[in-house]
């Protein structure tokens, strides 16, 4: 079974490298990656060999060489740069082996891949047993605002609407995901960011230079209408504004993480193997379907 | 990477591929062994019947970058 195609990938991949030449807004990247580092100093571990999955720039894979927090990186990038140990990859075709990696990690990349069940299941293959994955990817609340605007202006203007602003998976079908892949003891946790703008044509200048503007297979070919686009900037404007006249972008990053199964980690009890009975520990009676069962009695 | 894997030195102003990095890939798709030809700066995937490029030293190792083998 194919998954669906939502993201031109190779039109994702050039509005990246489109961004990155022009000066990639790294200040979303920056925070996820500080926060990593502070949830990688938790971890009391060693990495010899950590793999970075798509990250938009090697800012990640740089301060974990720097800091020796991983012995070496294998970057996968997703757009062609210079550096140690970097090849170009698609984050849904990783050109690594099974059982190389102690860590995988991965900044604000996730988010635009079509198979992300394919993508998790191939990075856990990628671990060694007991490594580790570490990742954070906006999640569905990402651009609420943007998303809309952009609704409310094309209802009124054009009769309709179209997918102007990408899909994002929910938290809760991220832990699924996880553990469908495989990871053992799997976590997902939420950061919502509020970034404020002098105005909401700051926010579109900005999500240019993160290469993040649509790549969506359905989004429309025809070019925005400008009557439409100022339509939405406004109800922007106006629906989403403080009171000293500044504009609100939520971004929702959503953190994953996991271990590849190792028999060192805790286990789940099989089925029925319980030694003791929850209305004893309760000091309750039990009611089966027969009436009420006696402490002891089974 | 297997053992009899030629390593040619690269030719003229090609940037030098790391080892260890050609040593960490395998084909994207089939996670199969890639050959590196040194002189055409391609990996060859035997499998996918794929040649991924070296462009400047770095492998791109995107399957629809990748030229199609037809023998």
């Amino acid at each position: 079974m194919s998954a669906p195609l939502v993201f031109d990938r190779p039109l994702a991949r050039r509005r990246l490298a489109r961004a990155r030449a022009g000066g990639f807004a790294e200040f979303l990247l920056a925070r996820a990656a500080d926060d990593m580092e502070d949830r990688l100093a938790a971890v009391l571990r060693e990495f010899p060999l950590a793999l970075d999955v798509g990250t938009p720039t090697p800012l990640l894979a740089e301060r974990l060489r720097a800091s020796g927090r991983a012995g070496a990186v294998l970057r996968l990038a997703p757009t062609p740069e210079a550096g140690p140990l970097t090849a170009v990859a698609d984050e849904e075709a990783l050109p690594v082996p099974a059982n190389a990696f102690a860590l995988a990690v991965s900044l604000l990349a996730l988010q635009s891949v079509n198979d992300l069940p394919g993508c998790l299941f191939q990075i856990r293959r990628a671990l060694k047993p007991d490594g580790f994955f570490l990742a954070c990817l906006f999640g569905g609340a990402t651009l609420t605002e943007l998303r809309q605007s952009f609704t409310q202006a094309e209802a009124e203007l054009e009769g309709g609407v179209s997918p102007r602003v990408a899909p994002f998976a929910e938290v809760r079908d991220l832990g699924a995901l996880l553990q469908r892949a495989g990871f053992a003891l799997p976590v997902t946790d939420v950061d919502s960011v509020v970034v404020r703008y002098a105005d909401p044509l700051g926010l579109l200048r900005d999500l240019r230079a993160m290469g993040l503007t649509s790549a969506l297979v359905e989004r429309r070919r025809a070019p925005l209408r400008r009557a439409t686009l100022l339509r939405a900037l406004q109800i922007y404007a106006e629906r989403f504004a403080d009171p000293d006249g500044r504009v609100r972008a939520t971004f929702e990053l959503v953190w994953l993480s996991g271990w590849s199964p190792h028999e060192s980690q805790q286990q789940p009890l099989r089925p029925g193997s319980a030694k003791a009975r929850l209305a004893d520990a309760l000091k309750v009676v039990e009611h089966g379907p027969g009436g009420a069962v006696e402490p002891g009695e089974r | 990477m297997s053992q009899d894997t030629p390593m040619d030195t690269p030719t003229d102003a090609a940037p030098r591929v790391d080892p260890k990095l050609l040593e960490l890939l395998v084909c994207p798709l089939t996670k199969g062994p890639l050959v590196y030809d040194a002189a055409a700066q391609e990996l060859v995937s035997r499998q996918a019947k794929l040649a991924y490029p070296i462009r400047g030293g770095i492998p791109i190792m995107l399957p629809e970058e990748a030229r199609p083998l037809t023998d």
